[in-house]
Order: structure tokens, then sequence, then C-alpha cells
């Protein structure tokens, strides 16, 4: 019966600024037509390799369409020495008459139907806007002071991780005056997609540009060679979906309006109840 | 109040998951049909032309690999044999009658034999070839250098680009054709090949001579090239793009 008389009180903070706000939305669009017309280009050799060239002996993952026995066709998915039947979605989609040998299916990849030129011209275009953007964002994040201020955890943060790890398998999500900041977790996986994931993603994918070869031999070797980064780019491709599939999650789970609001238009509801933790 | 807000939020939620889904279910399609919506995603080869231009210097070299480095099996893609009759009676008679034609906007056009060509100043490379479809493969060629042949025979001052005409047909789009511009021309990499892993060219791999130009795809290394021609552009040539691939959407430039 007392709960009424420790009511929260909701107070909207200012959470995110306008350049923040803005190079987030248009990095959701690139990494999402990114990722989509990427798999066009991927189901045009479905076939990954480790080195400089592709030795179809030595793959490390492939999908292809296969024939049984009975005359049907299966969509097979081989990764190393193990192969699975991915019939439906991966190596064999489609339905009815459209049914198809391609590696991704139709309606993850940009164009849906098999056009690797158009692939490639929607994934080039896309990748300038997100380099300028991204670029953008950099320059704000560390000329404003938010990379410091807001992203960069602290000593005792870090050191006190352990308990924000329990707290977050348990979803206890931080109130009041905590929520006002990004939670150490939080401050860790962006910096890991910032300065990690998506720098790695972009050098990959430049590794396989035979013309940055010649003025970048360097990349090669970073990589081990062309193919190799292929597949550093195709991983790195796999741990942004990952990353974006916990972010949407965490999302939902501390409450979707109050994010999706703070990230349109900047403000972000957070709870002071006077009465403590009730 | 509370209800009003449910309802803002549903339908926020609505057109979310109906924007997501138009895109993963194939609007899209639409835009990538439209041509002014193409041409404005074409404008992305240009930044990336001008860029990797500007970094590479005109020299730089592709990376060359050593003998233990040659694929098994080096895979020929596009035409692998020529249905052209001209083309079948030259390679019967091992190409002894096969002349290159170089003319165009030269100061003397000229016509070789594979037997001439082997006495210009050649270079040996062992280098990766891209395919735009994602794959690589590694192998030795032996060729002409296109620079010094290209002095001997004297460029005009209004050409810019050299087209490849090539002996093979794909599909019903007509035969095969590329071009290059002058700096992959001079370029000390740029060969035209008649010999592949120490043999002669065979028909799967462009016999009797190819184009090797070693910083862009495998598209761009026209097969069973039979004429060179230097124009000051291809606009009004064919589907008016450079090339038969570039004709049918990919890049005129494809350092990428």
């Amino acid at each position: 019966m007392h709960s009424t008389a420790i009511a929260p009180h909701t107070e909207l903070v200012f959470r995110h600024a306008l350049v923040v706000r803005i190079t987030h939305w248009v990095n959701a669009l690139c990494l999402l037509v990114l990722l989509m017309s990427g798999l066009q280009i991927f189901n045009a050799h479905a076939t990954l390799y480790w080195g400089s060239k592709s030795e179809p002996d030595r793959a490390i993952l492939s999908m292809r369409a296969v024939q049984r026995d009975d005359g049907s066709y299966a969509g097979i998915t081989t990764i190393g020495s193990h192969t699975f039947n991915t019939t439906g979605v991966l190596g064999l989609s489609g339905s009815g008459e459209n049914v198809e040998s391609r590696g991704f299916p139709a309606w993850i990849t940009l164009p849906s139907y098999r056009d690797l030129a158009t692939g490639r011209r929607w994934h080039f275009a896309f990748a300038w806007l997100f380099v300028l953007n991204g670029l953008a964002y950099l320059i704000y994040t560390i000329a404003s002071g938010h990379a410091r201020r807001d992203l960069a955890p602290t000593r005792g943060e870090l050191e006190h991780i352990g308990a924000s790890i329990s707290e977050h398998v348990r979803f206890h999500f931080p109130k009041g005056e905590e929520a006002k900041r990004y939670n150490v977790l939080q401050k860790l996986a962006y910096l890991a997609v910032i300065f990690g994931l998506l720098p790695l993603a972009i050098l990959s994918g430049l590794t396989m540009s035979p013309a940055l070869d010649a003025v970048f031999p360097f990349l090669l070797d970073l990589f081990g060679g062309r193919q190799s980064a292929r597949t550093v780019h195709f991983l790195c491709a796999s741990g942004i979906v990952l990353f974006v599939l916990v972010h949407f999650f965490m999302v939902l789970v501390s409450g979707v309006w109050n994010n999706l609001r703070s990230m349109i238009t900047g403000r972000y509801a957070i709870e002071t109840s006077e009465g403590g933790h009730g | 109040m509370a209800d009003r807000r449910l309802t803002r939020r549903g339908f926020l939620t609505r057109s979310a998951a109906f924007g997501g889904a138009a895109l993963l279910g194939g609007c899209d399609d639409a835009l990538s049909r439209s041509p002014s919506f193409r041409e404005l995603l074409t404008r992305a080869e240009g930044a990336t032309q001008g860029v990797q231009r500007l970094i590479l210097s005109n020299r730089a070299l592709a990376r060359e690999y050593g003998e233990a480095d040659l694929s098994a099996h080096f895979k020929a893609n596009g035409s692998t044999q020529v249905d052209d009759p001209g083309y079948r009676s030259l390679a019967q008679s091992g190409f002894a009658d096969w002349k290159l034609k170089i003319d165009g906007l030269v100061d003397r056009p000229t016509e070789l034999s594979l037997a001439e060509l082997c006495k210009l100043p050649s270079r040996t490379q062992i280098t990766r070839h891209d395919c735009v479809e994602g794959w690589s493969a590694i192998g030795k060629w032996s060729g002409a250098q296109l620079a010094p042949l290209l002095q001997s025979v004297g460029l005009k001052p209004d050409a810019r680009y050299l087209v490849l005409h090539c002996a093979d047909t794909l599909g019903r789009d007509g035969r095969y054709y590329e071009s290059i511009d002058l700096i992959d021309a001079f370029h000390p990499q740029t060969i035209l090949a008649y010999d592949m892993n120490g043999t002669a060219l065979t028909e799967p791999h462009g016999a009797p001579l190819r184009l090797r130009v070693e910083r862009q795809l495998g598209y761009k290394h026209a097969k069973y090239v039979m004429g060179i021609e230097a124009v000051s552009s291809f606009a009004n040539m064919r589907g008016g793009r450079g090339g038969f691939w570039e004709d049918l959407g990919y890049e005129w430039y494809a350092g990428i």
C-alpha cells in the first residue's frame, strides 16, 4: 500500500546529441544495405577460403545445391569437414517454380534476384556513405569529448564489471542517476564495434581491391591473403549482425519506446523515485 | 492518455516493421531497376576511381608471387571456346596466320603476327587473378609489354583509351570487348600475354592472346584479342560503357 506514496517521478533528460542521432540512423541504413548487398555479392561465389587463392578442395565454408538419389535437390552447407542440410535457407531456396541454387535466400539479398552487378553498385555506394558518416561521427565524438566522457569506461567501472554482468543477466537495468550514463558493458560493446569490428570490416573489404593491394601490399600480409580478407570480411559482417541482434534485444527489454525516443528526439526518461529502491 | 500512447506505440512498431519488411520483401527491387536510382548509385564508381587513382601511383606494382604459389587449377571463366568460323580456321593452323591489328588514333596502324609479338620486349609475372565473382587464382603470364608497343605505333594526341576487340561471343550480346585508359595501358605489368604457366595460351584461357591488366578485376583481362583500337571516347561504341560486362551494369573501373 505504501508504494503509492513513493510513486516514481519521471524526469526527461537530454541523452543523445543531434550528430549522434543522425549518424546512428544513417549508419543503421548503411549497415542494412551493406549486409544485404554483401550477401548478393557473396552468392556469386558462395565459398570461403584462407590464404591468397581459392583452391576448391580447401574451402572452409561453402553453400551449394546437390542432387539426391531420388532426383530431388537439397541445399547443403559445408563448414570444414561438417556438412549440414540447409535446404530452403542456404544453398537452395525459393518456392514453387522459383526454387534455385543460391547461397543466401532471396529475401535477405539486395536485389532479391541474382544480379551481382547491381549488388556491387549498392554495396560500394553505401560503403562510401557508411565511411563518410562514420568519419563525421568519429570527428564529432572525439572533438566534443563524447568519447572520453561517455564511452571510455572508468577504472572503477572496470573493477566492478562482475557486478554489472550479474545485474545484466538478471535484466536489472540502472535507474535514476545511473541510467543517465552508459553502463560499462554497453561502453565496452560500443567501443569494440566502433573501434574494432567496423574498421576491420572496412580494411578487410579494401584488401579485396586489386588496385589497393598494389598501393598497400601490407594489407595482404595483415590478413594473410585476399581470400583470407574475404573470409574476415564475412566474419565481420556476422559479428555486426550478432551485435545488432543483442542491441535490438537490449533496446526491447530496457524500454523500447524510451530508447527509440531518445535516439530520435534526444530525450530519455529516467525514474527518480524518492523512496530509494522499492 | 495511456490508450493513446499504446496506439501510437503500436503504430510506430507496425510502421517500423512494415518499413523493414518492405526492404526485406523486395520493394528495393523497384529501386534496383529504376534508371535514375541506378545512375545515383553509379556515382560511387567515380568516387572510387578518383580516390584510387589519386593514391595509386601510376607505377605501383601488383604483388608478384612465387612458382610455389601457382594455382593447381586455374579456373577458366566467361568464354572457354570460340565459335567464330574465322577464329576456328586460324586456330586449326596454330594461329600461324593470325595477326593482331592495331589501329584507330595511332600514327602507324600495324598488324603483328604471333611470332613478331614474341620478339617484342616482354615480361613474365606470377600474379593473382581476382574474379568479380569473388574467387582468386595465381598464374604465371608471359607477354609483350603494351607500353613499348604503343610507343612504336605512336598514339595520336587525342587518344585516351584502348579498346580491345575480341573473337568470342557471350550469350546473344555480341562480341566481347573491353577498354582501358592510358594509365593502365602504360603500366609495366600490362602485357599482351601469349604464354601461361610456361606454355602457349590454351583456348579456355584466351588463345592466342589475352590482356593482363593486373590492378583490375578479371573481366578487364580480355581474352581472344584480335585488335586494339585507340579511341578518344567509347561513348558511341556498342552499349557506350566501354566493355561487354560494363554494358550489362558492371563498373568500367574495376579496381575494387
